[in-house]
């Protein structure tokens, strides 16, 4: 029997390979949100939680893993957002790659995070997404399960409220 | 602080580290396995709650008890 199939009816083995396939591919996107190693190695293994538990539910027809996980990891993510709002920190994060800015710089970065900080937690994975990473609208969309021109708005919406939050700070961008 | 001017794709871009390509250091399948067994033995507080309220109920009215065996 197809991996896909006996994962579909609840077979751990199965479940473990499809772990071992996909679990560097599910942290890194994780990672391009949360922004942080040991919450992202936190989630991916919630996502995978949430996904043997929804076993039943995928379409091992279809076949689309990747994808599927892709969209567990998106929302695992945000819901953390959600969890940690007044929490996170972009700066907080060890495994970053750490050039200490001078002075000034360091304190527009503060600003940015601030002004990111102002986001909602699904608009700061969309603009971190769209305009950090550079991923492909279609593939944020695909993610988001919501359509290109939804991935746009947010994006809109989001350099807006980041624009105004940075110009409140005398910052313009 | 000093106004800057300057697209805000490339402020985020230099204020924030890319973090796409930061590969996974080790195998999370041990802490996959520690998740399972946590929730496989997890009671729900609802179940706790419920097992409360059968304990006040026949604390409150011990006559229950032998009609809830009757009806067993």
């Amino acid at each position: 029997m197809e991996l896909l199939e006996r994962f579909a009816k609840g077979d751990v083995d199965a479940f473990e390979s499809l772990f071992r396939q996909y679990q560097g591919e599910v942290y890194r996107w994780i990672r391009r949100i949360v922004r942080n190693t040991a919450t992202a190695e936190d989630i991916t293994v919630e996502t995978f939680w949430r996904m043997y538990r929804a076993h039943a539910q995928f379409d091992s027809a279809r076949g689309n893993c990747g994808a599927w996980l892709r969209r567990i990891a998106t929302h695992a993510a945000i819901d953390y957002l959600h969890r940690s709002r007044d929490e996170i920190s972009l700066l907080d994060d060890p495994a970053a790659p750490t050039l200490q800015p001078p002075g000034e710089q360091l304190e527009l970065r503060r600003e940015i995070y601030r002004a990111m900080n102002k986001l909602s937690p699904a608009l700061r994975a969309v603009i971190l997404l769209a305009l950090v990473e550079e991923e492909p609208y279609e593939s944020i969309a695909r993610a988001l399960g919501i359509s290109e021109g939804a991935v746009k708005v947010r994006v809109f919406r989001g350099v807006r409220i980041l624009r105004k939050a940075l110009q409140q700070a005398g910052v313009h961008a | 602080m000093k106004e800057r001017d300057g697209d805000l794709k490339i402020l985020l871009k230099d204020s924030l580290p890319l973090a796409g390509e930061t590969e996974l250091q080790r195998d999370l399948w041990p802490e996959m396995l520690r998740k399972f067994e946590e929730r496989t033995f997890h009671v729900p507080w609802w179940d706790w709650a419920l097992l409360a309220g059968v304990a006040v109920s026949f604390f409150a009215f011990p006559g229950l008890i032998p009609a809830l065996l009757y009806h067993l």
